[in-house]
């Protein structure tokens, strides 16, 4: 495993800039998650560092060493695709021993078997060594693909949304392992996704990308609790952070330069209101089960709200509202100090 | 508006039984979700309520009527597809109020019902718009809009948020809801998305290889769920389960679990000896240093509003949603208390749920 850096990289496909002055370090042994929508540029970072791309501008550099321009082959990365694509007429082991049989490498065979057993176990396949790969459900597919990639120690692990084929229990299976393998081989991984639970479950640190650009860089608490504009705050966090025009409220204290107010559903509480002083009312109550959601009409804004089941509040009730621990926007969406 | 009744009806499809004997009731103005995974027969069910197939035996009553050799078209009933049908070379307007053009309505009549569906939907500014260039949430709504526009006693769903992004999906949740609240009509919504029919529905029909597992409220079926199916379907992460032999009597208002005593809701029934697994929710798993019973710190889960810590147990794991402030390293040896007045108590080979303390007074948050 090694430390890989890239450096000021752009890259341009016709008229979009894909990536646009891009840097960013992964640690040997870290797990950093770039986190964006479609489109965004974070698959394109992922193949510029594996060199199924060429940056117009900048350099990746691995362990060190300036690869750019460099074969993917030479580069000693392993890539994970979303999709699984195994060799269907190989058996789960010879697929997982693929990478070491190659004639780059010609590992001896006893030690090939002994690396994909380790492998296999560590991902829960021992079991399914023999069968062809086709014969497979969806998830042990996608085990096996990340275990043709674990089986190697390359520089780094690149994937790419390698979970989101997957149904939601399994990927949630699936993301606990990942992250408890990567922890026990000190494994450097890259990982792009568009899911924001998996970027906040597996990264030791978040990079949120935004047409090309990284907006923010660190670690899924400093992301959610210090997002630097509204565009990070409302990347993290499930419902979403409640962004409200400060004009709604009044008596709010804010900074002078605050046009919106982000307040997480979790630091917001309720109250029925007595005597005038409602802000807005009550049009939904969403159970959830382990909780329930709360939804305020303020004017045209929508407010969410976490409420205690035993609030008594009901739909139609004029409600007020109490912020803890608020952010504040400018109007270009930059955040204000408090 | 209309009642929806169900009767033994049954449907197999060769050997291949989808639905086994279901009997329910819809209430008019009702939002009912059947819910399950691909093949347990919600969305069969739903064809035979649309009309759209026959059941092999069983009836349907819309209403007072009995509708169960009925055709569709005979059936006041509109259907919402998981795959947008429109028509693409139409407009909005077009699209929305071909239904009505189909029943011979005057022009004037198509304009203004045309008009106010799409005002309820607040697509209205898109009604000259050609449908190709819509969103993926706009083409949904024109969707919806040629089912609303008929003003049919029921609306059948199957899946119609499945293709759209999970962002977006609950936003359409929200919608679909405060839709459902001011037209008032009898909802039929087919999902395999839990937090789908837990955020919008009334009433869920929880199946299961063509049986329906549990019927009952949102909050009712996740609190007191009829079977270790619908505890380990709904609920994300779902249910733990701790696998013991223990023999329980009536009365009973504990469990030795590996030597410790384990305070549970009182039993209610006799259990004979066998395998039970005592259900615990995530977020009655609290992590305290005192507890004797002990687990290892198998990996945690920040979701900024809450973390989920997975824990390894000789019982195997359990997950726990504990406050995102608290301070949990993977490794680390912990102490895991219960919640104990909302366990459930599993036969662990039938899956059924016994009747204990659990279940007694009313409907709880």
């Amino acid at each position: 495993m090694a430390e890989v850096a890239i450096e000021a990289v752009s890259k341009r496909f016709g008229a979009t800039e894909a990536v646009q002055d891009l840097s960013l370090t992964i640690r040997d042994g870290e797990f950093v998650v770039l986190l964006g929508p479609t489109g965004a540029g974070k698959t394109t970072t992922l193949r510029l560092v594996a060199g199924l791309e060429q940056p117009d501008a900048g350099k990746i550099v691995i362990g060190g060493r300036k690869v750019s321009g460099e074969p993917p082959a030479a580069r000693d990365v392993a890539f994970v695709f979303q999709q699984y694509s195994l060799y269907p007429h190989l058996n789960v082991f010879d697929n997982i021993a693929f990478p070491l049989r190659s004639p780059a490498r010609r590992t001896p065979e006893p030690q090939v078997a002994a690396k994909v057993r380790e492998i296999a176990r560590l991902l829960q396949i021992e079991d399914k060594l023999d069968s062809r790969a086709t014969h497979l459900s969806g998830g042990q597919m996608q085990r096996v693909a990340i275990g043709r990639a674990l089986v190697r120690r390359p520089a780094i692990y690149l994937m790419d949304e390698p979970l989101s084929s997957l149904d939601a229990k399994l990927r949630a299976d699936l993301r606990v392992e990942l992250k408890h393998i990567q922890a026990d081989l000190g494994a450097t991984i890259l990982y792009v996704t568009h899911d924001q639970i998996e970027a906040m479950t597996l990264a030791a640190r978040i990079g949120v990308i935004d047409q090309g650009r990284l907006v923010q860089v660190g670690t899924p608490r400093q992301i959610y609790e210090e997002p630097v504009n509204a565009y990070v705050a409302t990347r993290l966090g499930s419902p979403g952070i409640n962004l409200l025009a400060r004009s709604l409220f009044p008596h709010a204290i804010a900074p002078p330069a605050a046009a919106v107010i982000g307040a997480r559903t979790e630091h917001t509480r309720i109250y029925k209101a007595t005597n005038g002083g409602a802000i807005g009312k009550v049009t939904w109550i969403e159970h959830l089960g382990d909780r329930n959601h709360l939804h305020v009409a303020v004017e045209a804004d929508d407010l969410v709200t976490l409420a205690d089941p035993a609030s008594g509040l009901e739909v139609g009730d004029p409600v007020t509202v109490d912020f803890m621990r608020p952010l504040f926007f400018d109007a270009s969406g930059n955040r204000v100090a408090a | 508006m209309t009642t929806i009744r169900i009767e033994n009806l049954r449907k197999s499809f060769g050997d291949f039984v989808a639905v086994q004997n279901s009997s329910f009731a819809i209430g008019d103005g009702e939002f009912f979700c059947l819910l399950g995974l691909s093949g347990c027969g919600k969305t069969t069910t739903l064809r035979m309520i649309a009309g759209l197939e026959l059941p092999t035996s069983g009836h349907i009553y819309l209403g007072h009527d009995e509708v169960t050799a009925k055709r569709a078209s005979q059936r006041d009933i509109a259907f919402v597809f998981q795959l947008f049908a429109l028509y693409p070379h139409m407009s909005v307007r077009a699209n929305i109020g071909f239904p009505l053009k189909c029943e011979g309505r005057p022009r004037v009549e198509i304009r203004g019902r045309v008009e106010e569906t799409a005002r309820i939907l607040h697509i209205d500014h898109l009604l000259d718009s050609s449908v190709s260039g819509l969103s993926g949430g706009d083409r949904q709504r024109v969707a919806l809009g040629r089912a609303i526009v008929r003003r049919p006693a029921a609306f059948l769903m199957d899946e119609p948020l499945g293709a759209l992004d999970s962002e977006f999906r609950h936003i359409m949740c929200g919608e679909l809801r405060a839709l459902h609240d001011r037209l008032g009509a009898t909802t039929v919504y087919v999902t395999h998305d839990q937090l789908e029919a837990m955020s919008m529905a009334d009433k869920i029909a929880v199946m299961s290889n063509g049986v329906v597992e549990q019927l009952a409220p949102p909050q009712e079926i996740y609190d007191r769920p009829a079977s270790m199916f619908v505890a380990g379907f709904i609920g994300s992460p779902p249910m733990n389960f701790l696998r013991l032999h223990a023999p329980l009597k009536r009365g009973d208002r504990a469990i030795t679990l590996d030597g410790n005593t384990l305070p549970v809701p009182e039993l209610r029934e006799d259990v004979a000896e066998g395998e039970i697994a005592l259900g615990v929710r995530p977020e009655h798993v609290a992590l305290r240093d005192a507890s004797p019973i002990r687990g290892e710190v198998f990996g945690t889960e920040y979701l900024g509003t809450t973390q989920i810590v997975t824990i390894t147990t000789a019982r195997g794991n359990v997950k726990a949603r504990v406050a995102s402030e608290a301070y949990v390293r993977q490794g680390e040896q912990v102490g895991l208390s219960f919640q104990s007045d909302k366990m459930s108590i599993f036969d662990a080979s039938s899956g059924r749920a016994f009747r204990t303390a659990l279940h007694e007074g009313g409907p709880h948050g």
